[in-house]
């Protein structure tokens, strides 16, 4: 059915998924917008947004006022606001540099992707086969490396706009950052180590993380979180950190930086900022989900091949790999659920909070999470 | 007066780490979303006005259908913000019906861009001509328009019911010879 695409030029196809990804993830991270608001409003008491309706939609009875309820065309008049509305650079700032950060924000956002596997389908000896764009061994290692190049485009910007606010929040995000990226890495080392038992080739790939989690039997079909809770909950804990999300979203706190790195942007160029920061929560929680919430398989100790053969679609690749990626988008949203849900209930952290929970607290307690797992696998695995 | 010293007791290690506080607060604002909202869609949906709310000044007529401002001008000099105008006229000639009432206004003018909606002109009035009724919604596109001359502020105003019928009195006890 699909030869005609695996004939295709091996650059042309990596193009062309590219491409596919790219327009689920935009328009995810635009979604994730609307979502964003319709749970602040529920969690507050309030309808949301619930007033745009295209009319030939209004037409179609309950499901046209459903939709109307549900402010799914919000995302759209949104979109087109932010699309057409004047682009203001103001006077003081560096243009080049000015216009350069938001491209550069978007770009490692996107990046990352190609290194995250979203899905599995087994081939016909029974293996399975991640759906991913760039199945490489460093998986892990390169989703780190790309995604810390965003904040040179919050500095950028800071920098950039030539003025007091966004350069203090452009600080705050990069101190921030660098705080809590060794705590981040130092807390997933251990499900590494587990993954690379003596003799196997090495690797930091994620779809080798979440095989580990299909596995049979008790300790091998448990995700991950149960196995290394503190990892997983310190792994978190900077994952929010890391996407400037609430408590930790230093670098744009209204009360008292205005709008942070992004003051002086408006229209589209603040909207890139936007779709960057939720591309960066959609990986994050992608990351989050592979490494410790079993990936693809849809529940603890219930891998996909099982689930495969209980449904009867074992012979059907196509169907399994549908399946698999629903239940990955799934995990991911109630990620981002979970986001939003903790940004209306924590408080912010005050900026000296920040830094002693992130080097006081978080940086011990994963290196102590690390030696107490490396003795323990040592002594497993022998 | 004793003091009490109050022992204040060391965290638990539990609460140390947040993270018990962090999910019974995840709990609370969880429960929210399915409480219902309290929101009212404003323009389908009205609020209650209270008795007593201080919306737009009015001129109102009384059961008779006369026009009870007297152009006395309590209110223009009360106005904190002088946003009422009022030019004093005579009854005209040719209403006998209206021959014993006193004056009326020749134009009375409300600048609702500066109305303050402080209500003293009500309180002063001692004809009871002036009232802030219901109205709250109050828009316009020009400067102009914000200004409320006279048939627009006895059109917002209406009849109000009437208790002493002044002027009426007044005149029937001029007929009496004012005896008492």
């Amino acid at each position: 059915m699909f030869d005609f695409f695996f004939q295709l030029h091996p650059v042309i196809q990596g193009l062309a998924k590219g491409l596919a990804v790219i327009m689920v993830i935009f328009p995810l991270a635009g979604a994730c917008s609307l979502a964003e608001r319709k749970v602040s409003a529920w969690m507050q008491g309030r309808p949301g947004p619930n007033r745009a309706i295209v009319p030939w939609i209004a037409w179609i009875p309950f499901l046209g006022v459903f939709l109307q309820k549900l402010g799914v065309f919000h995302l759209m008049s949104d979109g087109g606001k932010l699309l057409f509305k004047e682009e203001p650079v103001p006077g003081h700032v560096n243009k080049f540099y000015f216009i350069l950060a938001p491209a550069l924000a978007i770009m490692p956002a996107f990046t990352t992707v190609a290194v995250v596997p979203f899905g599995a389908y087994f081939d016909a000896a029974g293996a399975a086969i991640p759906l991913v764009l760039a199945n490489v061994d460093i998986g892990l290692l390169a989703v780190f490396a790309v995604s810390s190049l965003g904040i040179y485009s919050l500095i950028l910007a800071g920098w950039a706009s030539n003025s007091k606010y966004p350069f203090l929040g452009s600080i705050r995000a990069s101190a921030q950052l660098i705080s809590y990226e060794l705590a981040m890495t130092m807390s997933v080392i251990p499900v590494f180590l587990w993954i690379n038992a003596p003799g196997q080739p090495g690797t930091m790939s994620l779809a080798k993380a979440v095989e580990f989690q299909s596995l049979p039997g008790f300790w091998g079909g448990s995700w991950f979180i149960v196995l290394m809770p503190i990892s997983a909950l310190i792994f978190l804990i900077s994952l929010f950190a890391e996407t400037n999300r609430h408590p930790f979203d230093m670098a744009e706190s209204e009360s008292d930086l205005v709008g942070g790195f992004h003051t002086e942007y408006g229209a589209f160029k603040w909207s890139l900022f936007f779709v960057a920061e939720y591309s960066h929560m959609i990986i994050g929680s992608g990351v989050f989900v592979l490494l410790f919430l079993g990936g693809w398989n849809p529940l603890p100790w219930v891998p996909l091949s099982t689930a495969a053969q209980l449904l009867g679609i074992t012979g059907l690749p196509l169907v399994v790999g549908v399946l698999s990626i629903v239940i990955f988008l799934a995990k991911v949203v109630a990620m981002i659920f979970f986001f939003m849900w903790v940004r209306w209930t924590v408080p912010r952290f005050r900026y000296d909070q920040i830094m002693k929970l992130g080097w006081q607290k978080l940086l011990p307690l994963s290196i102590a999470n690390l030696l107490f797992y490396a003795i323990a696998i040592a002594v497993i695995q022998k | 007066m004793a003091v009490i010293p109050l022992e204040r007791k060391p965290l638990t290690f539990a609460e140390r780490t947040y993270l018990p506080q962090i999910a019974s607060g995840l709990w609370t604002t969880f429960k929210h979303i399915f409480q219902p909202q309290v929101t009212l869609s404003y323009p389908e949906q009205r609020p209650a006005i209270p008795p007593g709310y201080r919306g737009v000044p009015t001129l109102v007529r009384d059961p008779n259908g006369r026009e009870k401002c007297v152009s006395c001008q309590l209110c223009e000099f009360v106005c904190p913000p002088k946003a009422i105008r009022i030019t004093p006229g005579e009854i005209p000639a040719d209403q006998a019906d209206r021959a014993h009432v006193e004056k009326a206004p020749q134009a009375f003018d409300i600048d609702m861009l500066r109305c303050i909606y402080c209500g003293l002109c009500q309180e002063v009035c001692p004809e009871e001509a002036i009232f802030l009724q219901n109205q709250y919604s109050l828009s316009g596109y020009t400067r102009e328009e914000m200004v409320n001359h006279k048939d627009k502020l006895y059109e917002l105003g209406g009849t109000l019911p009437d208790q002493h019928y002044k002027w009426d009195q007044k005149k029937t006890a001029a007929e009496h010879g004012n005896t008492h």
